[in-house]
């Protein structure tokens, strides 16, 4: 362990719940596509707000329901977040997330649309918009142990260089977190596939393992059902291939290295559902990017580690994604995405531990404020996970 | 000058960490795990991240890598010669 993070703080906003976010967005949160028009006029209208347009909310039941709210109203809860604005059709599903949000104590009101029209609902909101905006604009940011940072980790367009490289990287900055009591998040149950066993031996008891085996077995038995082929197509990717990697099995592996070599798997989540104490958590989530990122913002991370091979560009509008690359030539031809390089690994120019703690370095800077590339470049991917048909 | 890299030294296969490697190249290998190099010829072009077998694979064998079964060999693969999809293949779903 090259870095003595003992006393090692970050800069972050203290919440009315207690959580610390390292980001201060004002934002305009829709329930429903219908609403999305509305929320990006307030954002138009107010500055330093910001609109989260997506497409679902209408006709959604039972699990599938469960998970829209709670992915939208962890989001507005994250402490990344210091006010939301909501806006509905109708008040019922509105107000449902506004109390939601409202449980960690922060400013948040809610509007529906029917009755008013947008053009009333649109000047409402911004009245209040422009409120949330000047409030937050004189909170200041304060000392906080990294026992209060909340980091996410997940994986895109990896190849081959990701496995030995970029999340053996992450794996080695987790592993210097973890005895700090960091919350930390990994997923992406398909991605599993092949690894599974060495996962399971990470689980820190058997309820553990046997709630990560659960996890584990229902997304198998969810492709195995909706399967028309080996999945050749879609996992590895289309880009995964051309970067190298062949089988589920080998692009499992490397997803793996992402855990590190000393921490232990403390505990099992739904997915957006919020972790209970420090230690390393595993969500039930897709292996997309976006809706894996989607998740672990709204389950209350604040930062995320994104190693890629190939080059995923992808971003999220409320918690800032650092990017991971060892390979030479995504560096070279895709330099404005990467925030950390540790292509000199594999030219053994560079330590496994001198490639963690440039991570590490990174992510205090970010965490204290400093853009990542996806914030510079406007990438703010916000992708809602789906469990099935709408009603 | 590191060519490629193998994680563990009961692997099947290294990856190619530099571009262009030609067929006839003299290459340099890097075994992770246990800091060894060493040293053969490329048997094919192998484009920078893609594999290369590092003994021959008859079709049927586990292809191992990170000391852990990766999938199986559906046709034979000689000695430094490129493995990917065209001769591996998942052993799931």
């Amino acid at each position: 362990m090259s870095q003595d993070l003992s006393n090692a703080t970050f800069l972050g906003y203290r919440r009315e719940n207690g959580r610390v976010g390292v980001r201060n967005h004002v934002i305009i949160l829709p329930v429903d596509d219908l609403s999305n028009a509305a929320c990006e006029a307030v954002a138009n209208n107010i500055t330093g707000t910001m609109a989260l347009p997506h497409p679902y909310g209408r006709l959604q039941f039972g699990e599938d329901l469960d998970l829209h709210f709670r992915t939208l109203i962890g989001t507005g809860a994250n402490p990344n977040v210091a006010a939301v604005v909501v806006i509905g059709i109708e008040n019922g599903w509105t107000q449902r997330i506004v109390e939601g949000i409202a449980a960690t104590g922060k400013p948040v009101t809610g509007f529906g649309i029917e009755q008013h029209g947008d053009h009333e609902t649109i000047m409402n909101a911004s009245k209040v918009a422009k409120e949330y905006v000047q409030w937050a604009s004189e909170l200041r940011r304060e000392e906080a142990p990294l026992s209060e940072l909340w980091v996410s980790t997940k994986c895109g367009e990896s190849d081959t260089t990701s496995g030995c490289g970029a999340n053996p990287t992450v794996g080695n900055a987790f592993d210097k977190l973890y005895p700090h009591k960091a919350t930390l998040l990994f997923g992406e149950t398909s991605e599993i596939t092949g690894g599974e066993h060495l996962v399971a031996a990470r689980c820190r008891n058997d309820e553990v393992r046997e709630r990560f085996m659960f996890m584990f077995n229902r997304y198998q038995d969810l492709i195995n059902r909706h399967k028309t082929s080996d999945l050749s197509d879609s996992q590895p990717t289309k880009g995964n291939i051309e970067g190298g990697l062949t089988t589920i099995e080998e692009k499992a592996l490397g997803n793996i290295q992402k855990i590190g070599k000393e921490c232990m798997v403390d505990g099992v989540l739904d997915k957006a559902e919020a972790p209970t104490g420090p230690g390393l958590w595993f969500m039930d989530s897709s292996s997309a990017a976006a809706e894996m990122v989607t998740l672990a913002a709204a389950a209350g991370y604040v930062l995320h580690f994104f190693p890629t091979g190939q080059g995923n560009i992808i971003g999220n509008p409320i918690i800032p994604v650092i990017k991971i690359c060892a390979n030479p030539r995504t560096v070279r031809t895709m330099s404005e995405h990467v925030d950390v390089d540790v292509s000199a690994l594999l030219r053994k120019e560079m330590t496994p531990d001198g490639a963690g703690d440039a991570l590490l370095d990174s992510m205090f800077r970010t965490a204290n404020g400093r853009l990542t590339s996806a914030e510079a470049l406007g990438h703010r991917e916000f992708v809602l996970t789906r469990l099935y048909e709408s009603a | 000058m590191i060519d490629f890299v193998v994680h563990d030294e009961g692997d099947s296969v290294g990856v190619v960490v530099v571009e262009g490697v030609h067929a006839g190249d003299e290459i340099a290998g890097w075994i992770m795990d246990q800091d060894k190099e060493i040293k053969f010829v490329a048997a094919s072009d192998i484009p920078i991240g893609h594999k290369l077998a590092i003994k021959p694979l008859k079709a049927g064998d586990t292809v191992i890598k990170y000391g852990v079964d990766i999938g199986k060999v559906v046709a034979d693969i000689g000695k430094g010669e490129h493995a990917h999809v065209h001769n591996i293949k998942t052993k799931r779903w």
